[in-house]
């Protein structure tokens, strides 16, 4: 196929995935927020805080706002056009990126995304979240599965299907990552142990932002621990958002697209998926807390990004000869 | 008349459908019908349907400005314009014998210049025409096949006569409207195709592709074809991907190709894959830096030598833009004589060049009553309607004329013929035109009808999507017994009711 329709698969898919991520982040916050009995403003800042954190975006807030509050983070990452994360504008690219592939994707896809874009353009998506927040980010989620389960029926298994496999689990595997880093910079409240109700609230919050916690409770049965929950989102085999499964599928997309055998490489790209691959294979739990979870995710990110240059090199870009 | 037609004032035009006041043409019956039973607001309702499929599709242009691009539908009137079989059949022989003839004007001039040495066409207008291209004489295109698509636009007077109001024989657009059209046609009326043989449209992708095919180069059997587009920007992007997808083809931009020892190359992700045919939908100017425009970002450098040398080919060729320039359009009668022998089925409209001494006289003199276009442009754009233009405007047109007489022709103003379209909740006549879409390739073959263009501003002449125009599905009849004939249209209709019955309300 050609190189630049590759590259806008591969985009098309990762702002899609990127969109569904903050959109999930954004609903499972506000619901910890909810349980919480002390409402004091403070303590509600200090939650919305590690979101920002989170998608790095900090700057470009404080540029726009004097504080933060609920309001103006969500407003921030679901309707700011000036933010290039926000959720209006992923769904905005990945539908300019399937502009520019119609011939590719199947007219159902472009249908399922053109709808979305619309519905968040034409105050119907605003209505909805004013109504009520919750339900809006439930809806949108739904849409964006729907494009998830239309792209599996409708398109070709081919090159552009790997290509938007590619994206979607690089993008995925880079929000589980910063996902359980928010646990990371979120502080216990004062007088709070790790371990006690307020740290396993917000594991769980953790879990429910990767649409994790029913398939945690039927891999892990009782007490909800934090080891457990890392173990889970990193390295478990089969939950589809843990960062293996996500690398796993990434270096299978890649062999498919090259032909060349699993296990071996061909270029740039599979070698280093191959071997952070390896790593998630052959660690333990254990392992990654003695090094430290957040550097261990910070190294994950890095490898990641690594990754989605070298895909860059490998099949869309061309030296001007 | 009843319902929406009530009170429809036919005017002193020649009307689609009625053919006095009051007086239902009979291929218009069944529909005049249906458009009277619809209760209050049903073809509104019909209407925001249809405006709603179209969004949802992305069937739009963009128009910019400001920061960020709004995107609009182009404008769509729900009454469709229906020709019968036999006045079809007509036009279809007028098209064909039309195309047959340009083309070999353009492998004409050429080559051997024949039409100019016997002084059919007065050199100097040939080669003064800003597209033709004297780099291209002596080249030989394969199949001899130089407009492979070709818009040809046709008027109705009031007298209903079929004309040729201009060729468009370099990037015609338009035709992935045709086809949407009757889709949301279908949607919004799916019981009226139950009534009319309505011949389909759809098979214009295949028709496209198979004459792409027949031109490769080499004879290749088997060869790689694909649309080159200026890209997402571009406001007629929406129909290159359509007709990239219907084809089931690559469409790709210049950045996507490369010439490579006068061979063009698509850049994929399993390297270089070598291109036969290229449905281009960038002009001349813009297709080869190397040879033409300098600053164009939007060509292939080098792909006119690959061009030259026969390893790909071009859809349409390079340079018939000479053949769609006005005055060559004023001349098309005579080659049609000169190169088959054959009168014209379809008449030009009266034209008069303001490079003829006479007829620049009698043009100077009637500004005010005359339609005056330059050249070489086209989407409605460089022209005068002298009834409706200012004082100042009018001074305009005669200083460019005197300055460029070669560039300019004008035409007595045409009361295009008009018919009902959805206006503020009733019917009321509005002017059309028709753009069938040619293609040229083993045969030639035309899509039945083609784009009606519909003026929506009342009393406004000028058609074009970019001067407030909208359009119509056109309908061409199979056969016009079932309708005309009042027999076998009460019988078709007693079969169809029965078969209303079955099904839910459209």
């Amino acid at each position: 196929m050609l190189s630049r329709v590759a590259d806008s698969c591969f985009w098309l898919s990762r702002y899609i995935e990127r969109a569904e991520t903050n959109a999930r982040i954004l609903d499972v916050n506000m619901q910890l927020i909810l349980d919480f009995e002390d409402q004091a403003p403070h303590l509600v800042q200090r939650h919305w805080q590690p979101v920002l954190a989170t998608l790095e975006d900090q700057e470009l807030y404080n540029e726009l706002y004097t504080e933060v509050t609920p309001d103006a983070v969500l407003e921030f990452v679901t309707f700011e056009k000036k933010n290039p994360h926000a959720i209006v504008t992923s769904i905005a690219n990945a539908r300019e990126n399937a502009r520019t592939v119609r011939e590719q994707i199947s007219s159902e896809m472009w249908e399922q995304l053109n709808r979305t874009h619309l519905y968040l353009r034409d105050g119907r998506g605003r209505a909805d979240f004013t109504d009520s927040p919750i339900d809006f980010y439930r809806r949108l989620v739904d849409q964006l599965h729907a494009f998830q389960g239309t792209t599996d029926a409708t398109m070709l298994h081919g090159d552009g299907w790997d290509f938007l496999q590619l994206g979607k689990y690089l993008e995925r595997a880079d929000s589980t990552s910063r996902v359980l880093d928010i646990k990371y910079h979120i502080l216990l409240p004062s007088g709070e142990k790790v371990g006690g109700n307020a740290d396993i609230t917000q594991w769980m919050a953790v879990l429910r932002s990767c649409s994790g916690m029913e398939a945690y409770l039927k891999t892990f049965v009782g007490q909800v621990t934090g080891w457990q929950v890392a173990e889970f989102l990193t390295l478990h085999d089969e939950f589809p958002r843990s960062i293996r499964f996500c690398v796993d599928q990434l270096d299978g997309a890649l062999h498919r697209i090259s032909d060349c055998d699993r296990g071996h490489f061909s270029n740039e790209a599979e070698r280093l998926c191959g071997s952070l691959r390896s790593t998630l294979d052959y660690t333990t739990i254990g392992a990654v807390f003695q090094s430290g979870l957040h550097q261990f995710l910070d190294q994950t990110q890095l490898s990641l990004i690594q990754i989605a240059d070298a895909i860059t090199q490998t099949y869309c870009q061309w030296k001007d000869e | 008349m009843n319902g929406l037609l009530k009170d429809y004032e036919v005017g002193d035009f020649f009307d689609e459908m009625f053919s006095a006041p009051g007086k239902v043409r009979p291929h218009y019956e069944l529909l005049a019908q249906r458009l009277g039973e619809m209760a209050d607001g049903e073809l509104e309702r019909k209407c925001l349907l249809a405006e709603k499929s179209y969004l949802s599709q992305g069937i739009t242009f963009t128009v910019y400005s400001g920061d960020e691009g709004t995107e609009r539908i182009f404008p769509f009137d729900l009454i469709p314009r229906i020709i019968p079989a036999k006045e079809w059949a007509h036009v279809e022989r007028g098209l064909v014998q039309r195309l047959t003839a340009l083309n070999l004007f353009l492998h004409d001039i050429y080559h051997d210049q024949r039409i100019l040495k016997e002084k059919i066409i007065p050199e100097e207008i040939v080669f003064s025409a800003k597209h033709f291209r004297p780099e291209l004489i002596g080249f030989d295109v394969p199949k001899n096949i130089y407009i492979h698509i070709c818009g040809t636009d046709l008027i109705r007077d009031r007298e209903g006569v079929y004309s040729v109001l201009e060729d468009n024989g370099r990037c015609p657009s338009g035709v992935s409207y045709v086809l949407e059209n009757r889709q949301a046609m279908k949607r919004v009326f799916p019981k009226l195709f139950n009534k009319y043989p309505v011949r389909p449209v759809d098979r214009y992708a295949q028709d496209l592709l198979a004459a792409l095919r027949h031109v490769a180069p080499h004879d290749n059997p088997d060869p790689t074809v694909v649309v080159l587009s200026p890209g997402v920007f571009n406001s007629a992007y929406f129909e290159h991907s359509f007709l990239a997808r219907s084809m089931g083809i690559e469409i790709v931009t210049g950045n996507d190709l490369l010439v490579k020892d006068a061979r063009v190359f698509m850049k994929t992700t399993r390297g270089l894959k070598q291109v036969d045919v290229i449905y281009r939908r960038i002009d001349d100017d813009f297709i080869d830096p190397t040879v033409f425009r300098k600053d164009s970002v939007l060509g292939v450098p080098g792909i006119i030598e690959a061009y030259r040398k026969g390893n790909v080919n071009l859809a349409n060729a390079v340079g018939t833009g000479v053949a769609d320039d006005k005055v060559t359009y004023y001349y098309v009668p005579r080659m049609i004589k000169f190169y088959l022998g054959e009168e014209p089925i379809l008449p030009n409209i009266e034209t008069y060049l303001t490079s003829d001494e006479s007829d620049q006289k009698y043009v100077l003199e009637n500004l005010e009553n005359l339609v005056v276009k330059a050249a070489n442009e086209s989407g409605g754009y460089g022209m005068l309607i002298g009834p409706h233009a200012t004082k100042a405007e009018i001074e305009k047109f005669r200083a460019a004329i005197l300055e460029d007489p070669r560039g300019y022709v004008a035409q007595p103003v045409i009361n295009l013929s008009r018919s009902p379209s959805f206006c503020d909740g009733h019917a009321e006549g509005r002017h059309i035109d028709l753009r069938p879409y040619i293609i040229s390739g083993e045969k030639t073959s035309i899509i039945p009808g083609g784009l009606t263009r519909v003026a929506l501003r009342k009393g406004s002449l000028v058609v074009n999507s970019s001067q407030g125009g909208g359009s119509k599905d056109t309908w061409v009849l199979d056969d016009d017994d079932q309708t005309s004939d009042d027999e076998g249209q009460s019988q078709s209709q007693s079969r169809i009711e029965n078969r209303e019955s079955k099904i839910s309300p459209c």
